[in-house]
């Protein structure tokens, strides 16, 4: 693990790696939405609504799975003080920040033709909109850690703190009083229908190997800033 | 009072949001790599 922990290790790997993910991500996305619109039946009680399953409980996920991205990076950064970790807890905010929004979004879309209205302050939907506000607070922080050029672990001590919400969010169902059905699939076991729960993987795995990629992708783009601007610094004081 | 409404509306709706955002984010990210890449390059270079 220590080994990809290296940055021209990681750039080797990360060069063909980024296409692929995308690539792969983007074909199981749009066959798995495909099956999910036109060749899944309507569901006994939520109708066609059913439908929007496919993009609301993926982005769900990975908006939950980007902060424990986050969370996890962090404490090896913390840990190890390998730079390359706090670029991947960096590179994944973007992403988990981007599902969380489609999951509120389509969350709401679909609340108001089942439940009658387009938002309720109930705990799932309360705690899945603060992990929202937390995405937003910690990639101003970490930006303005990278535009100061201190260290990163102030960011990644919030990364780590704002870790607290997972669990949150994900047993908010059970807590409190909800609009939101508890859930479908838990480790081993499914309440899902075999003609829905099969679209639902691929689209589950097609998104995250494009989240994979978009981390991929973000982690090269920071990486090669950092060392552009490592470059030009040498190049000024060369120069002075 | 009963309320008419298209589901297939709702379902439209969700998967252009979805998918467009979902969309601009790979190309954003894909484009910025390049962008960055390109950039360290050409310092390299000097």
């Amino acid at each position: 693990m220590h080994g990809f922990a290296n940055p021209t290790r990681f750039l080797k790997l990360a060069r063909w790696l980024t296409p692929l993910l995308l690539v792969s991500g983007m074909v199981l996305v749009a066959g798995s939405l495909w099956w999910g619109l036109f060749h899944v039946p309507p569901d006994r009680l939520m109708g066609e609504t059913v439908r929007i399953l496919f993009i609301h409980v993926p982005s769900a996920w990975l908006g939950m799975g980007g902060w424990s991205a986050i969370a996890i990076s962090s404490l090896a950064y913390l840990v190890w003080k390998h730079p390359l970790a706090a670029v991947a807890a960096r590179a994944a905010a973007v992403p988990g920040m981007v599902f969380t929004a489609v999951c509120l979004a389509t969350g709401s879309i679909w609340g108001r033709p089942t439940w009658g209205t387009w938002w309720e302050w109930d705990g799932r939907l309360t705690s899945m909109l603060v992990l929202l506000f937390l995405y937003f607070g910690y990639i101003a922080l970490s930006q303005a850690v990278a535009r100061e050029g201190v260290s990163p672990k102030i960011a990644a001590i919030f990364g780590l703190v704002g870790a607290i919400n997972i669990p949150i969010i994900n047993r908010s169902v059970v807590w409190w009083n909800s609009l939101h059905q508890p859930a479908s699939i838990t480790i081993g076991k499914s309440a899902i229908d075999p003609a829905f729960l099969t679209p639902l993987l691929i689209a589950v795995l097609g998104f995250s190997l494009l989240f994979g990629g978009v981390v991929l992708a973000r982690m090269r783009a920071l990486l090669a800033q950092t060392q552009a601007e490592a470059r030009l610094r040498r190049m000024a004081l060369e120069a002075a | 009072m009963y309320e008419a409404l298209d589901q297939w509306n709702f379902v439209i709706a969700a998967y252009v949001v979805g998918v467009s955002a979902t969309l601009a984010m790979v190309g954003w990210a894909w484009w910025d790599m390049r962008r960055a890449e390109a950039k360290r390059d050409k310092v390299k270079r000097k």
